[in-house]
């Protein structure tokens, strides 16, 4: 039985890493990174996409060797050749893509990682590792059903689990990568919480995460990455939100944009009626939504992720047919369910899965900036290969992609890049609707303001700009108007600046009625 | 010391030569231990080997006939695999090629028709008949989600079984019912002269004879290269096969380019049917230990997959893979069991496909003492 309760923390520090450098070819992600983490604490790593926090936790994980430097882990020098060994020391990382067995159950996912416990024996007796894991979650108010088959759980109860499994595991150090990332807000503080709890056992918690209020609320110390260096660690209740930005992004940050509320507004140019559509499992996800934006106006749509957002881009980009319903561009009906005809008609789409949808990860990035137009850049059915490199060439100077040359794979860039190729690619030609969806998800601050100012650009060049985004923060700072979609359906905030009524509405409430109806059903 | 995985992150263009090399070296070394061990010189076995299968009078000649068929497999295979389409079939699709090509062939050669028409005939014959027997996995597969790694598969025993039928169990077209011989045994009809496929001999090995199916094969493998690298059908396919969802984004239709791709891979499959029939059977071979013992279809996999889908490696692997097939042919006998080369070809299959792993990932050796292992785990119980 592993979990054998709080110990007494021991004196000195829970990790220690010195001098930790790594090497990838052509980055180095970490150049001698110092980092030190104390028992009962939680302990942030903050820093901007490709800062190196990933790879210093992964370091510590056993997942990569450094190349140089040392790590101790509660006192005993630590050369991880495996994750394996970095479990067998304590050591515990819950990834931002789970490693669960999805035809499992919860409780077998436990006990397979386990040599202790339950794992060594021959047979396992199902009753004696549910009531453990049942206890397990009880105690740290992590409720699963651990009969229940992983695949059948939500995104946030399938990190609930991977908790549970290094908790299972009596880890003493809890790594977790951007573990809020995949959850809703409320999700988010519940999780907080737990991590609070772990650590008030004396374990430590490192925690990776890019959204300075987040690590404000929750840490005790937080450690600032910046270009695979440590610039500082600091204590949290000595900072505030800002200056750990500064820390972070290496300079001062501009102040919040204040959208061009005059912006001359035009004719309706994406007129959605009664816009009907169902969900990856046949449900209907679109329940009659009906919208029109402007020429140089930016609706942005707010809600929890889950509540028909995704199948609304989607439907108005082509990718899904709508069962009831049209979208209209100008005065031409889209016909339903075939991206040709959306972007024929000028309908531009950044997909929320960049990488996967929105590029073709194996693929080049020069057939990846044509991936929508080698249609109609081909000479024939031949396509024009030369011309494909050099217009590469040409966008990968205009927007800055980071890439070494056309020839690269999209899967090589990091996340802020790949969106330039999204953007460049999609920008191109004759732009009339742009349907943004969460496009800053997962990006560093610099690539944020870079993609709020190309969707702000596309407004003021005359496009109908439509974003759809959780981030409340982008919702508020970009927008012409705002609508909130719940379960499937579209509402207009009134009061757009009110975010009492949007958190409201965002929850399936009414302001008139006062209370929400109910949560939001997590299907 | 121990021996370790690691990813390797960028993939050196060396290595691309190199691991395929070394695996090929490394499967001789192994494959001379168990020469040694059945008591056999593994040197001279070698030259033996590779003299049958390239050097001796006439050996280019019957290599060519092996590799002729599995280079149409193998490309069969490579054109459908490029979008993970897991076409196994090509087997099944290479004997419906043969029924349709040997019925093309009997039919306009037997009105007379002038020899070009003839093969011509054939050849567009054999690839309708496989791109047919190709599609009912296809239409499977695109519009009802059936796994076509299993239709194609098993499809290839009903063509198998349809092959024999036509030529032993009925008196269909394909068969010789008049005759002497043809009361005593079923046989097949032989193709007319017109429909019997040209060759052109060489001044080499005392005449080295290149059949039409090898130029066909060739040709065959540079239109795939062109169309997968240079036109917007192949840009279709590679994101199709790279992420179904960049692909309906890109506006792919999926359904249709799931039945042309198993349309492609059987007509290719379906020519090699054909090339058989024309080049080298002369008549339906429905013999269940003839064509369908050859297994050319399930060999072919291979070979595309050691050319790892690129037509033009594909063409070079079925000839060496050919010569290998046709060495182990002329060398059996006595004291060189059948199985032997068998166990020789195995061994390289399996060292030069395990070798892909060196190309991904690569072993690290380390010599130092393993770093104690703290907490002191209860391991008690062993």
């Amino acid at each position: 039985m592993p979990t054998t309760g709080p110990s007494v923390p021991a004196a000195g520090p829970a990790v220690v890493m010195r001098g930790i450098t790594k090497r990838f070819p052509g980055v180095v992600a970490n150049d001698h990174v110092d980092f030190e983490a104390s028992p009962g604490e939680v302990h942030a790593l903050l820093g901007e996409n490709g800062a190196g926090k990933t790879t210093l936790c992964q370091v510590l994980s056993g997942l990569y060797r450094a190349d140089e430097g040392e790590i101790s882990v509660l006192g005993r020098p630590a050369a991880f050749g495996s994750p394996r060994d970095a479990i067998d020391a304590g050591v515990c990382m819950v990834h931002q893509h789970f490693h669960l067995v999805g035809r499992f159950t919860v409780a077998e996912n436990l006990v397979l990682g386990d040599r202790r416990g339950a794992g060594r024996r021959f047979r396992i007796h199902p009753d004696a590792v549910d009531s453990q894991v049942r206890r397990l979650g009880e105690r740290y108010r992590l409720p699963v059903d651990p009969r229940a088959r992983v695949w059948q759980l939500s995104v946030g109860e399938q990190q609930r689990v991977e908790i549970l499994k290094a908790l299972y595991q009596d880890a003493r150090v809890l790594i977790l990568d951007e573990p809020t990332a995949v959850l809703t807000p409320e999700e988010a503080d519940g999780l907080f919480v737990t991590l609070r709890d772990i650590a008030g056992e004396g374990r430590t918690v490192i925690f990776i995460s890019h959204k300075l209020n987040e690590v404000k609320a929750v840490s005790d110390r937080v450690t600032v990455l910046r270009g695979g260096r440590n610039v500082g660690t600091v204590r949290a209740k000595d900072v505030t939100p800002r200056s750990l930005a500064t820390l972070m992004v290496g300079r001062e940050l501009e102040g919040p944009r204040t959208p061009a509320r005059e912006r001359a507004r035009g004719e309706v140019l994406l007129d959605i009626s009664g816009l009907w559509a169902e969900g990856d499992r046949g449900f209907p996800a679109l329940k009659g939504v009906s919208l029109q934006v402007r020429a140089g106006e930016v609706v942005a749509v707010a809600g929890v992720a889950g509540n028909g957002q995704r199948e609304l881009a989607e439907t108005i980009a082509g990718v899904r047919p709508p069962t009831k319903g049209e979208v209209r561009v100008g005065a031409a009906v889209l016909k339903g369910g075939d991206p040709r005809s959306a972007f024929a008609a000028g309908v531009r789409y950044i997909p929320e899965d960049r990488l996967g949808t929105g590029v073709s990860p194996n693929l080049s990035v020069a057939m990846n900036l044509e991936l929508r137009s080698f249609r109609r850049t081909s000479f024939g059915p031949l396509l024009r290969l030369r011309r494909m490199r050099e217009g590469a060439q040409k966008a990968i100077a205009e927007f800055d992609i980071r890439a070494a040359a056309p020839e690269t794979q999209a899967a090589h860039l990091s996340g802020g890049n790949v969106q330039k190729v999204v953007i460049a690619r999609e920008f191109a030609g004759d732009l009339k609707v742009l349907v943004a969806a969460s496009p800053t998800r997962g990006l560093d601050v610099a690539a944020v303001a870079m993609v709020h100012s190309y969707l702000l650009e596309a407004a003021a060049s005359g496009a109908a700009v439509l974003l759809l985004s959780e981030d409340l923060g982008e919702v508020m700072a970009l927008n012409d108007r705002i609508a909130v979609m719940y379960e499937g359906r579209l509402s207009e905030v009134a009061d757009r600046g009110s975010l009492e009524e949007i958190a409201m509405r965002m929850a399936g409430g009414h302001p008139e009625d006062g209370q929400p109806d109910r949560e939001p059903l997590e299907v | 010391m121990r021996v370790g995985i690691e990813q390797r992150l960028d993939r050196p263009r060396w290595l691309v030569v190199a691991v395929p090399v070394g695996s090929v070296v490394a499967a001789f070394v192994l494959a001379a231990i168990v020469l040694a061990v059945t008591g056999h010189n593994p040197v001279s076995t070698y030259k033996q080997l590779f003299e049958a299968g390239f050097l001796q009078q006439g050996s280019l000649t019957q290599t060519l006939t092996v590799a002729t068929p599995l280079a149409f497999t193998g490309l069969a295979a490579a054109a459908a695999f490029r979008m993970k389409l897991y076409n196994i079939g090509a087997e099944g699709q290479m004997y419906m090629g043969t029924i349709v090509g040997a019925g093309a062939g009997l039919y306009f050669g037997g009105r007379g028709g002038p020899s070009v028409f003839v093969i011509g005939a054939m050849v567009i014959g054999g690839c309708l008949g496989g791109a047919g027997w190709a599609l009912i996995p296809g239409v499977l597969r695109a519009f009802f989600n059936a796994s076509e790694i299993l239709t194609s598969l098993l499809l290839n025993y009903v063509a198998g079984l349809l092959l024999t039928y036509l030529i032993f169990e009925s008196e269909s077209y394909w068969r010789q019912t008049t005759g002497f011989n043809a009361t005593v045994f079923p046989t097949s009809k032989p193709l007319p002269g017109s429909a019997i496929w040209p060759k052109w001999v060489l001044g080499l090995q005392g005449g080295l004879t290149v059949p039409l199916g090898a130029f066909l094969a060739v040709l065959c493998a540079a239109l795939l290269w062109v169309a997968y690298r240079r036109t917007r059908f192949g840009f279709e396919v590679q994101v199709a096969g790279d992420s179904e969802r960049a692909a309906r984004y890109a506006g792919v239709r999926l359904r249709r380019k799931v039945l042309a791709v198993m349309a492609l891979s059987g007509a290719i499959a379906g020519a090699g049917g054909a090339s058989y029939v024309g080049d080298f059977s002369h008549a339906l071979d429905g013999d269940p230990n003839g064509l369908q013992k050859l297994g050319y279809g399930y060999t072919g996999i291979v070979v595309a997959a050691l050319g790892r889908y690129n037509p033009v490696a594909v063409v070079v692997i079925a000839f060496l893979l050919g010569g290998l097939e046709n060495a182990g042919n002329t060398l059996q006998g006595v004291d060189f069991p059948a199985g032997l080369v068998g166990v020789v070809q195995g061994i390289i299959l399996f060292s030069v496909l395990g070798g892909e792993l060196l190309t991904r990932y690569r072993l690290r050796v380390t010599w130092r003492q393993h770093a104690p292992k703290p907490a002191p785990a209860p391991e008690a119980a062993a």
